[in-house]
């Protein structure tokens, strides 16, 4: 289980966390929903120790992620960046398989390449772009490779940040539907961060609802349409008028 | 303008300088220092080596064959006003290897390296491929940046030895051609008036500006802050650090080598 209690961070003047508090349970698939510049972003990076809470406490299965060990503690978690955050320099396999090519969960070369295209095709990616570049593929194939590689090293939990920013309508359903059934196969916890309704819809078991820097609300998605909050309500209506200012 | 607005005019700047040089000095310790904690990431190391050593020799060579070239002409030029001329094939030798190789070599590794490495790893850091590399439990201080550092201060001081050749090469090609020296007479006063010292130096002065370089470039790269102006700003402050730090380490280095 994923923890947090009472998170702060501020960047210069910029308080963007004012307290989040917020639970994931194992298992499960919690989408974190909320305008742009509201802290998703930093609150996943909180999480991973990418990024150091001014205040409050964050806990995995009960352990401060302050406290444990780094590399065990990562090796724990898979993530898909928002532009997919490949690395220009390697071929998509090496991409794929890079924590399967060094540090703690190193394989023998072969073995690496073979699990890397068994994630490509996971993915619906043929095995022949294994040996091309990132700059070579489209941002949906990008978006692909990303989730290949999140999943390699088989993470206990994986974060999503903004899954089907910037792809099409049918690109963004085929990584929802991809997103869903790995997280399902896999049993693994998943944090996603997301505006898109139609993600939410379809990845999420649970919706958090961001904004101000807290958590507003949060239940399953099927409460999500009767909530009565009027944060959760504006947000998931695309209402200019309400609670959250449409000029931010 | 008071006196206190002119020495908060004073005061900044110098505030601002030794603040860098604080936070390069930090960086630098924070990444020599995973030298001797594992992981190491040799191959990283060696595609370093050939970006940094052997794809700079072009241009290091290129920049020294000229400079040989027009130092023998202008040593010849003053040397004939009181009719020692010659003194051109020693003094060209030893200018270059004491000073213009490992200087002219510095400064032409910082404009196609720091610039490179500022670029290369400020891109990685807008795009979030060094969150990317964190994620999968890699160091990007052991994985971006001890490379470079220890490439760069091993191959510029062999970029700065051929350099030393090149140069006196193209001193060797003006004086004999163009300033009608014998050939070997020009050669024989080059390996005379040489000592072993006169070249070890700067090849020890070629090993600090690798390092400044390599440092330079990754200090900027992953302080550099988000957007493509930042990229921007990451790769002029590198070039320009690095260019100010060589001449600066070039001089205290040439006091502590030579002086009496």
């Amino acid at each position: 289980m994923i923890r947090l209690d009472d998170v702060h961070k501020s960047f210069g003047p910029n308080r963007v966390l004012r307290g989040a508090t917020l639970e994931v349970a194992r298992g499960t698939s919690t989408v974190i929903i909320g305008g742009s510049g509201t802290g998703k972003s930093v609150m996943l990076k909180c999480i991973l120790g990418l990024v150091t809470p001014d205040r409050g406490t964050i806990e995995v299965d009960g352990t401060d992620v302050t406290q444990a060990p780094r590399d065990a503690f990562l090796a724990r978690f898979g993530m898909l960046f928002q532009g997919g955050a490949l690395f220009d320099s390697l071929p998509v396999w090496q991409n794929v398989a890079f924590r399967l090519l060094r540090g703690s969960l190193k394989r023998p070369k072969a073995e690496a390449r073979e699990i890397a295209i068994e994630k490509l095709r996971r993915v619906g990616l043929k095995p022949e772009m294994a040996d091309l570049f990132p700059s070579e593929l489209s941002g949906g194939m990008q978006k692909r490779v990303g989730l290949a590689r999140a999943i390699a090293a088989e993470p206990e939990i994986i974060f999503f940040d903004e899954p089907t920013t910037g792809l099409d309508p049918i690109m963004a359903g085929v990584i929802n539907a991809l997103i869903r059934e790995i997280v399902t196969e896999m049993g693994a916890t998943a944090l996603t961060i997301t505006h898109d309704m139609s993600s939410v819809r379809a990845i999420a078991d649970n919706v958090a609802m961001l904004h101000d820097g807290t958590i507003k609300w949060t239940g399953p998605v099927a409460r999500m349409d009767h909530s009565g909050d009027p944060y959760l309500d504006q947000f998931i209506h695309g209402r200019a008028e309400g609670p959250i200012e449409a000029v931010r | 303008m008071s006196p206190i607005r002119a020495l908060a005019a004073i005061g900044r700047p110098v505030i601002a300088g030794l603040r860098l040089v604080g936070a390069l000095t930090i960086f630098a310790a924070q990444a020599v220092s995973h030298l001797v904690r594992p992981p190491f990431y040799p191959r990283e190391t060696l595609i370093q080596l050939v970006q940094i050593g052997w794809l700079s020799l072009p241009v290091v060579g290129l920049t020294a064959l000229f400079t040989g070239g027009a130092l023998a002409l202008q040593i010849y030029a003053g040397g004939s006003r009181f009719s020692a001329e010659a003194v051109v094939p020693s003094i060209v030798a030893i200018g270059m290897v004491r000073e213009l190789g490992p200087v002219l070599g510095g400064l032409m590794v910082a404009a196609r390296v720091a610039s490179s490495i500022a670029a290369e790893i400020g891109t990685m850091k807008v795009t979030e491929q060094i969150d990317a590399l964190v994620t999968l439990s890699t160091n990007p201080m052991k994985y971006l940046t001890l490379p470079r550092l220890i490439a760069a201060t091993l191959a510029v001081p062999v970029l700065v030895g051929v350099g030393d050749a090149i140069g006196i090469a193209g001193g060797w090609a003006v004086g004999v051609w163009r300033l009608d020296f014998n050939s070997a007479t020009y050669l024989k006063n080059t390996v005379d008036f040489l000592e072993t010292w006169d070249v070890v130096s700067g090849l020890w002065k070629g090993a600090a500006f690798g390092f400044i370089v390599a440092l330079a470039g990754c200090f900027y790269g992953m302080t550099s802050s988000r957007g493509a102006q930042g990229v921007g700003r990451a790769t002029k402050s590198a070039v320009v650090t690095a260019s100010v730090l060589i001449f600066a380490a070039n001089y205290i280095l040439t006091e502590t080598f030579f002086s009496a």
